[in-house]
C-alpha cells in the first residue's frame, strides 16, 4: 500500500492545523456560519439531522489493519461506537462534536488518513475497483494512478471552488467494478498491443437528478498525459460549467448542453497548452509510486485447496459463503473475500468498533494486512489463502460478519436516508431492513441469484438507485414517504440507467412490490442462469408493470 | 479602485494604490496608470492605443478573456473581481493569463477576498489582493495566515516556491511573512 | 421548514454550535435536548419572538440553523408534527451501533 513520506505527512499535518484554526475562529465567533460552512465542507464536516457528521476518506478504498483500528478507536472515543461505510469509499461518523474535529483529524493523520475534500465543490475522494491488485481479470493495477490523482487533486489551487462536486473513478479491468461510466471522469487503465499503459477516458457521467452515462473522449490516453488531460477537463469545466443552478452544475450537464464534440474540442485545446510541461508524469515517478503497490509476498500454491474442499463438504454454511463471497484471485490458491456489511435486518454499511477491530485482526492474520472498502458498502479482504478460508469464515462469523449474500438480493445498497440525512425525503434503512427480512431465506436468495437493489432517500442518489437492477427512490408525497421503483439499471461495463416502472408505493407496500418484481422475474426467466438483469433486458418493463399494477 | 475600507496587498506587503479607475462618464486621464472595465476598454480601444501611460482592465465576476486576449501584453494590470469567493472561475482565468498568455503585469484579485483563499489565489497567479475584509487584512498584517505550504501541483506563480522532491509536481511555498 | 402559522403550535429548534446536538428553546431562553421542555408558541407573534431570540443566539455563536417546527400536542406532551422533525427530536427510527448488532 501507499505509505506517506515526510512531505505527505507534513501536508496532512498542515491541513489539520489550518482546519484547527478555522474551527477556532468559528467557535470564537470570528467567522459566521455562512463563512464557515464551505470551509468545513471541504474537510468533510456536515451538519446532519442529529449532529455533525465527519466523512473520512478511504482513498481508492484501501485500508491497513492499523488504519481500521484507528477508525474503530475514533468510533469508540468520539462517537457512538460505530461508523457507516458509504458508496464512495468513505467512512462516516454520525455524532461528532465540532470541537473534537481537530483532535480526530490529528488522530487520522497519525495513520496517514484524512478527510480532505470528502465534500464541497471540489475534486472528491478518488475511487477505484475494490478488487484492485488482486482480481484475476485485472489488466493494470489502478491504485498507483488513483494515488497520483489523489495527490494532484489535493488542495488544487485552481479547482477548489468548482461549480459543483467532481468525482473520479479508476479501474484497470474490463469488468467494471468501479462504475466509471457514472462518474464525472471515469478512467479505465489498459495496455495497448505494445504493452504500454494508457487510459480510456470517460467524461460526464453521473447520477443525481439527471442521470447520465459518460461519453468516451479518449480510447487510449498515454499514461504520461494523465494529469495534463485531467487538468484540461477540469479547467474547461471550471470555466464553463453552469453556476446559476446547482441542479445543472455538474459536468454531465455541460457535456449534454454543449455537445460531446464541442466539449471534446475545448478539452483538447486546453490539453495542447498543458501537455509536455510540468504535469507530465515521468516514468520514474510512476514506477516509484507503483512500487508501493507491489503485490504482497504470496506463496506458490496449487489452484485447488483440498483442505477447503473437505471443509466445504462438511459445512454447508461455509460452502455457501465461498460460493457467494469469494472471488477469483490473480494467484492460484488465493481468493478475494467479500465481508458483507449487510446482515439481514441491519443498517447496510454500518460497522461497530468491535467489528472494525475484528476485521483488522483478520486482515492482519489472513490477508497480508490489507482491507478494501467497496462502493457497495462492503469490506473486502483481498489476499486470502484458500486453505485459510475455513478459519477466516469462523472468525468472521464470530463477529457477525459472515453473511453469505454478496451480490444477492439482500446485499442492498442504501444511503442513510431520513434517519440521518438532512436532505432526505424518505427513509432508506428501514426499507432495506424489511426487504432483507422478507428475503432472509438463504435458499431463496441463492435461487434468485445476482440481483442488486439500491435505495436512495432522495434524488441526490447517494444510494445509486439509478444503476440498481431494482432501484428504489424515496420521495415525499404530501408529507408521506413514497417509493418509486426503477428497473434495469446497472453500474458495470454494460452501464444503463434504470427505467421508472410506474407510480410509487407507500412505505407499507414497497416490500410487497419488490417481491412482486422478483416473483415476476422468477416466473419469466428462461433458466436459473438467466440473471434478473439479463431477463429484464430481454423482456423490458412490461411484464413487471403487469405484475405490479395488475389490479390497479 | 480600493475604497477607504479596502487595503491593497501587493507581492508581500501592503501598498498604496497607484492605479486610477475612472468612473463611468469620467474621461480617461492623459497619463498615469489607468484601468477600465472590459466593456469600456473595448469601446475605446482604438483611442487608448496612442495613450502614454499604462493601461489596465477590470473583469467582473463571470467576464471572460474573450476579445481581449490579444491585448493582454499591453496591460499593466488585470483585476479579476470575485463577487463570491466560492465562484472559482477566476482561478482558471488567472492561470491562463500567466501560463498561456504570458501575462507578467499585476494580476489583482478584488471583491470577496478572504484569508482562507489567499494561498490558492497566490498559487493561481495573483500577485496582488484588494481586500475589504478587516479580519483578512489584520491577519496578513500580523503574518498569522495558517495554511498549507506543501503542494502537490505546479502553480502559476512560483515566486518563493521550490520543487520539493522527487515528484515533478511537488512544491513548497514560503509562509507569508508579516509586515 | 415549517412556516409560522397563527393557529398551530410551534417550537424553535436548532443545533448546538459546539456539539451539533439537536436542541429546543426553553421558556427561560436556554436550550434543551428535550422537546418536552420546549417553549410552545401559539400565536404568530409569540413564534416570531421565539425565533428572534433563537436568531440572537445564532449570532452569538451558541446555536446554528434555528428554525420553527410545527408541534402537535397529545394532552400536554408536545411532539414535532412532521416525520423529519420527529426523527430529529427522537433519533433514528432504526437501531444502530452495538444495540443493532446484538
Ligand atoms: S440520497 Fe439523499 S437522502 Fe440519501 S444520503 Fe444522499 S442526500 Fe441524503
Amino acid at each position: 500500500m501507499y505509505r506517506y513520506d515526510e512531505f505527505d505527512l507534513g501536508f496532512v499535518r498542515e491541513r489539520v492545523a489550518e482546519f484547527r484554526d478555522q474551527v477556532a475562529r468559528r467557535l470564537s465567533g470570528e467567522m459566521t456560519e455562512d463563512q464557515f460552512k464551505p470551509l468545513r465542507l471541504m474537510n468533510g464536516v456536515y451538519l446532519q439531522l442529529h449532529a455533525y457528521m465527519l466523512r473520512v476518506a478511504i482513498p481508492y478504498g484501501v485500508l491497513s489493519g492499523r488504519q481500521m483500528r484507528k477508525l474503530a478507536h475514533i468510533a469508540r472515543k468520539y462517537d457512538r461506537d460505530y461508523g457507516h461505510f458509504t458508496t464512495r469509499q468513505n467512512l462516516q461518523f454520525n455524532w461528532i462534536k465540532l470541537a473534537d474535529m481537530p483532535a480526530i483529524l490529528e488522530e487520522l493523520a497519525e495513520v496517514e488518513m484524512h478527510a480532505i475534500q470528502t465534500s464541497g465543490n471540489c475534486i472528491r475522494n478518488v475511487t477505484a475497483d475494490h478488487f484492485a491488485g488482486a482480481a484475476a481479470d485485472e489488466t493494470v493495477d489502478p491504485r498507483p494512478y488513483a494515488e497520483i490523482l489523489r495527490q494532484w487533486s489535493s488542495l488544487h489551487p485552481e479547482f477548489s471552488f468548482l461549480p459543483r462536486k467532481f468525482k473520479l473513478a479508476v479501474t484497470g479491468a474490463a469488468a467494471d467494478r468501479a462504475a466509471i461510466q457514472v462518474h464525472d471522469i471515469g478512467l479505465e487503465a489498459k495496455r495497448d498491443a505494445k504493452g504500454d499503459i494508457g487510459f480510456a477516458v470517460w467524461v460526464g457521467g453521473g447520477q443525481g437528478r439527471t442521470p447520465m452515462i459518460a461519453r468516451k473522449l479518449r480510447d487510449f490516453l498515454p499514461e504520461a498525459d494523465l494529469l495534463a488531460y485531467c487538468e484540461a477537463i477540469l479547467r474547461v469545466y471550471n470555466l464553463e460549467g453552469r453556476r446559476d443552478n446547482k441542479y445543472k452544475a455538474r459536468i454531465k450537464i455541460l457535456v449534454h448542453e454543449k455537445g460531446t464534440d464541442e466539449i471534446a474540442d475545448a478539452i483538447e485545446n486546453e490539453f495542447a497548452s498543458l501537455k509536455g510541461k510540468a504535469l507530465d508524469l515521468p516514468a520514474a515517478e510512476i514506477a516509484r509510486i507503483a512500487a508501493y503497490f507491489a503485490p504482497p509476498a504470496l506463496a506458490d500454491l496449487p489452484a485447488r485447496s483440498a483442505k477447503l474442499e473437505a471443509a466445504k463438504a462438511a459445512d454447508v454454511a461455509l460452502a455457501r459463503f465461498v460460493d457467494r463471497n469469494v472471488s477469483a484471485h490473480k494467484r492460484p490458491g488465493y481468493g478475494i473475500v467479500t465481508v458483507s456489511l449487510k446482515p439481514v435486518g441491519l443498517p447496510p454499511g454500518d460497522a461497530t468498533s468491535a467489528q472494525m477491530d475484528a476485521v483488522a485482526a483478520l486482515a492482519e492474520r489472513f490477508s497480508a494486512d490489507e482491507i478494501r472498502v467497496s462502493h457497495e458498502q462492503n469490506l473486502v479482504l483481498p489476499h486470502v489463502r484458500l486453505d485459510d478460508l475455513p478459519e477466516l469464515f469462523a472468525g468472521l462469523a464470530a463477529a457477525g460478519l459472515a453473511t453469505p449474500n454478496a451480490g444477492l438480493v439482500t446485499d442492498i445498497i442504501a444511503c442513510p436516508g431520513l434517519d440521518y440525512c438532512s436532505l432526505a425525503n424518505a427513509r432508506s434503512i428501514p426499507v432495506a431492513q424489511r426487504i432483507s427480512e422478507r428475503f432472509a431465506d438463504l435458499g431463496r436468495q441463492h435461487d434468485i441469484g445476482d440481483l442488486k437493489i439500491k435505495i436512495s432517500g432522495c434524488i441526490n442518489a447517494c444510494g445509486h438507485h439509478h444503476v440498481g437492477h431494482i432501484g428504489i427512490l424515496g420521495v415525499d408525497r404530501k408529507g408521506e414517504e413514497f417509493y418509486q421503483i426503477t428497473l434495469g439499471g446497472s453500474g458495470d461495463e454494460t452501464c444503463s440507467i434504470g427505467e421508472i416502472v410506474g407510480p410509487g408505493f407507500p412505505a407499507d407496500r414497497i416490500v410487497d412490490a419488490v417481491e412482486q418484481v422478483v416473483d415476476a422475474y422468477l416466473g419469466l426467466r428462461r433458466d436459473p442462469g438467466e440473471t434478473f438483469l439479463a431477463a429484464y433486458r430481454r423482456v423490458g418493463l412490461k411484464p413487471f408493470q403487469e405484475a405490479l399494477y395488475a389490479d390497479a | 479602485m480600493p475604497t477607504p475600507e479596502t487595503a491593497l496587498w501587493r507581492a508581500g506587503a501592503f501598498a498604496a494604490d497607484d492605479w486610477r479607475f475612472p468612473a463611468a462618464g469620467e474621461p480617461v486621464p492623459a497619463d498615469g496608470k489607468v484601468a477600465l472595465p472590459k466593456a469600456r476598454f473595448l469601446a475605446e480601444r482604438a483611442a487608448l492605443a496612442g495613450r502614454n501611460g499604462p493601461i489596465g482592465v477590470v473583469l467582473e465576476s463571470g467576464e471572460s478573456l474573450a476579445d481581449i486576449e490579444d491585448d493582454v501584453p499591453r496591460f499593466g494590470l488585470i483585476v479579476l473581481r470575485f463577487a463570491r469567493y466560492a465562484d472559482g472561475r477566476n482561478y482558471s482565468t488567472a492561470r491562463i493569463l500567466r501560463d498561456r498568455l504570458g501575462f507578467r503585469g499585476e494580476l489583482r484579485a478584488s471583491g470577496d477576498v478572504l484569508r482562507d483563499q489567499v494561498l490558492f489565489m497566490l498559487r493561481a497567479g495573483f500577485d496582488a489582493l484588494e481586500i475589504a475584509h478587516a479580519g483578512t487584512v489584520a491577519t496578513l498584517k500580523e503574518g498569522r495566515i495558517v495554511g498549507v505550504h506543501r503542494h502537490y501541483q505546479p502553480a502559476s506563480n512560483e515566486i518563493g516556491e521550490s520543487a520539493a522532491g522527487l515528484r515533478g509536481w511537488q512544491r513548497t511555498s514560503r509562509r507569508l511573512a508579516s509586515n | 421548514m415549517a412556516k409560522a402559522q397563527a393557529t398551530g403550535a410551534l417550537a424553535v429548534t436548532a443545533n448546538d454550535l459546539r456539539s451539533g446536538t439537536v436542541v429546543f428553546r426553553r421558556p427561560d431562553g436556554r436550550w434543551s435536548e428535550e422537546v418536552l421542555e420546549a417553549e410552545i408558541a401559539l400565536t404568530a407573534e409569540a413564534a416570531q419572538a421565539l425565533l428572534a431570540g433563537a436568531r440572537a443566539d445564532h449570532d452569538a455563536c451558541i446555536v446554528v440553523e434555528p428554525a420553527l417546527v410545527e408541534i402537535t400536542m397529545t394532552g400536554n406532551r408536545p411532539a414535532p408534527r412532521h416525520l423529519r422533525e420527529r426523527i430529529r427530536a427522537q433519533g433514528p427510527t432504526v437501531a444502530y451501533g452495538a444495540a443493532a448488532a446484538n
